[in-house]
């Protein structure tokens, strides 16, 4: 994995990050709000590739920790009248406090026992925020007002609602997250967690301790996922259930799979492949869980390393 | 009505779901302990049962009981051959490795579902009974139809019972489960006793499936309560134990009849998946299971 090119990845991820912010300027309306949302929902993706690519750890249940985000900020906001910063703090806050309680139970078991575990941990908190809909808005959800939407920033109101803040601030968070990520795997814990996904026995009687190290792994997912969930809460004003139900504990791993699991940009062509698919069918069917459905099994049985996975083990092994 | 009344019909509804629960996590747990694969699209099989037993009792006229036993024997036999195509398209050749199962298997479950909503539509439709008689007791007329639910689950359990421990299949079957290498290199067929397996799991759902939706209504979103009960069963009773099943399916039927008939559905759906994620984590080998070799 060591190469002599860190340069050339940070440049590249650059260009990514470059070609984003021309493209706000170049995409017709629509595109330009549904490219808001792939780059926030691609930080959940990434997030999710945090634990399942680099650590190896399928969870089923991510959903608790974007919606963990999305809840926190969301209803700091609607019923607290928190400002979007402090409510965005607030989510991811409440994210990684999750998933430090997650980690330590879920992590006692691994393999099939820790999916099954993770996305029956997951129910219980998608079953809470229905049983409490008093305080959630339940399956209906709520829908945050435009006026507590605002940030001031030295004088100036940015509005949030408005298509190019919009996209700025889900392109600020999704350059941070990448960039991070990126940092990330190529520091000595990247390193650790790698070691740990290919062999944990050896990794651990070469002296690290993997249980720490899975942990952390697992708060920092949780954590980025529940930054994706904050900023898509304040970013299009709306709160719901269905974001905690189990089809968004699978739509990650789909994204992570397609775009290539331990990849940093994998989750975006994931998500931007999928986001696309699914909008484009729209248009014809309604029936666009059967393409989710297709194009999972078609992945696991032809795929299994994603479009980047597959690049780079092909052509281009220097991509991080 | 009084308590003791009540308790008693809280107790029969509950025998009734524990009945159907026991023949759904059966085969959950059979194809689990054979080829150590979780079918997520489980669930699904059962609804696929439930809406071809509503098509076929609906095609055929006459006396409801033609058309339901017509559905029995039919309906399983389709969900058997759709199960079988999935295992031999689909799962063979990810060489039954449990991670990529999982996530093909949720695939199936996105498929099926979207084709029953295409296909049959979103409304819920009832079913026949084969016959409406009414057991009188002291206190409250009951429905014979459950009653003899129950009973088709027990003859069905039992049989299960006696061809995994007292036939040459059965034989097969655990040996495949005990060391499929060792079993594949005595000439045992590994390959076809999995796409056996993994249709008469199936069809076990299956024919739960037809045995409750003259009771309640074939709907193409009705396999999710059942895949997660038997995900809770399979789990209490011990990954591929068949007595801890039943027990556990028993155990779960009756309380949660009981449970959600003084209190709130949702909160005791809460307190059942929490402390089924508990036992999963304390206990991996399940309430009743014996730690793995």
């Amino acid at each position: 994995m060591r190469d002599a090119s860190p340069a050339k990845a940070y440049a590249l991820h650059i260009a990514v990050v470059a070609l984003l912010f021309v493209l706000n300027f170049v995409l017709p309306d629509y595109h330009q709000g549904l490219f808001a949302r792939i780059m926030a929902l691609a930080v959940f993706a990434m997030g999710y590739n945090l634990l399942f690519g680099y650590v190896g750890l399928l969870s089923l249940g991510h959903a608790m920790f974007f919606s963990a985000g999305l809840y926190g900020a969301g209803l700091t906001v609607y019923h607290l009248g928190w400002g979007v910063p402090e409510a965005f703090v607030a989510g991811v806050a409440c994210g990684a406090l999750l998933a430090l309680v997650i980690g330590l139970l879920a992590l006692r078991t691994s393999g099939v026992a820790f999916m099954i575990g993770t996305m029956m941990f997951a129910q219980v908190f998608y079953l809470l925020i229905l049983y409490f809909a008093a305080w959630t808005g339940g399956d209906q959800g709520l829908v945050i007002q435009q006026a507590s939407r605002v940030v001031t920033v030295g004088g100036d109101a940015l509005d949030l609602t408005d298509p190019t803040v919009r996209y700025m601030s889900a392109l600020a968070l999704f350059a941070v997250v990448l960039l991070i990520t990126l940092a990330l795997v190529r520091s000595r814990f990247g390193r650790v967690l790698v070691a740990i996904r290919e062999n944990e026995e050896r990794t651990k009687m070469l002296g690290y301790d993997t249980g720490a190290n899975k942990l952390a792994a697992v708060v920092a997912s949780g954590a980025v996922c529940a930054a994706s969930g904050a900023a898509y809460a304040l970013l299009f004003g709306y709160v719901g259930s269905s974001f905690a139900s189990v089809q968004y504990s699978i739509l990650p791993l789909l994204w992570v799979l397609l775009g290539g699991a331990a990849t940093t940009l994998g989750p975006l062509i994931g998500t931007l492949f999928m986001y696309y698919v699914t909008d484009i069918t729209s248009g014809f069917t309604s029936a666009y869980l059967l393409i989710v459905g297709v194009a999972l099994i078609l992945l696991v049985l032809f795929f299994p390393k994603g479009v980047l996975g597959s690049i780079r083990q092909r052509w281009l092994g220097w991509l991080p | 009505m009084h308590f003791g009344p009540h308790l008693l019909l809280a107790a029969l509804e509950g025998l009734v779901t524990s009945a159907v629960l026991a023949l759904t996590a059966l085969g959950l747990s059979l194809v689990f302990g054979v080829m150590r694969i979780v079918n997520v699209a489980h669930g699904e099989f059962f609804m696929l049962g439930a809406v071809l037993a509503w098509a076929i009792s609906t095609a055929i006229s006459g006396h409801p009981a033609i058309g339901f036993v017509a559905a029995l024997v039919i309906a399983p036999l389709l969900v058997g051959l759709v199960a079988f195509l999935a295992e031999w398209l689909v799962l063979r050749r990810l060489n039954y490795n449990p991670e990529s199962t999982i996530v093909a298997t949720i695939g199936m479950l996105y498929i099926i579902q979207q084709l029953a909503l295409t296909f049959y539509g979103p409304e819920a439709r009832p079913v026949e009974p084969p016959f409406s008689y009414r057991i009188l007791l002291p206190w409250f007329g009951y429905s014979g139809y459950k009653l003899s639910v129950v009973a088709a689950s027990a003859i069905l359990l039992v049989i299960t019972w006696l061809v995994l421990t007292r036939t040459r299949i059965g034989l097969i079957m655990r040996a495949t489960q005990y060391d499929r290498e060792t079993a594949q290199a005595f000439g045992i067929p590994v390959e076809r006793v999995y796409a056996g397996v993994f249709a008469v799991g199936a069809m076990l759902a299956a024919i739960a499936a037809v045995l409750i939706v003259p009771i309640s209504q074939a709907h193409y979103l009705m396999g999710q309560d059942p895949l997660l009960l038997s995900f809770i069963v399979v789990i209490i009773g011990g990954l591929g134990s068949l007595r801890g099943t039943v027990v556990a399916a028993v155990l779960i039927g009756l309380s949660d009849g009981i449970v959600s008939m003084f209190f709130s559905p949702t909160l005791a759906k809460i307190i059942a998946t929490l402390v089924v994620a508990m036992v999963l984590v304390f206990r991996p080998q399940g309430l009743f299971g014996t730690a793995p070799r």
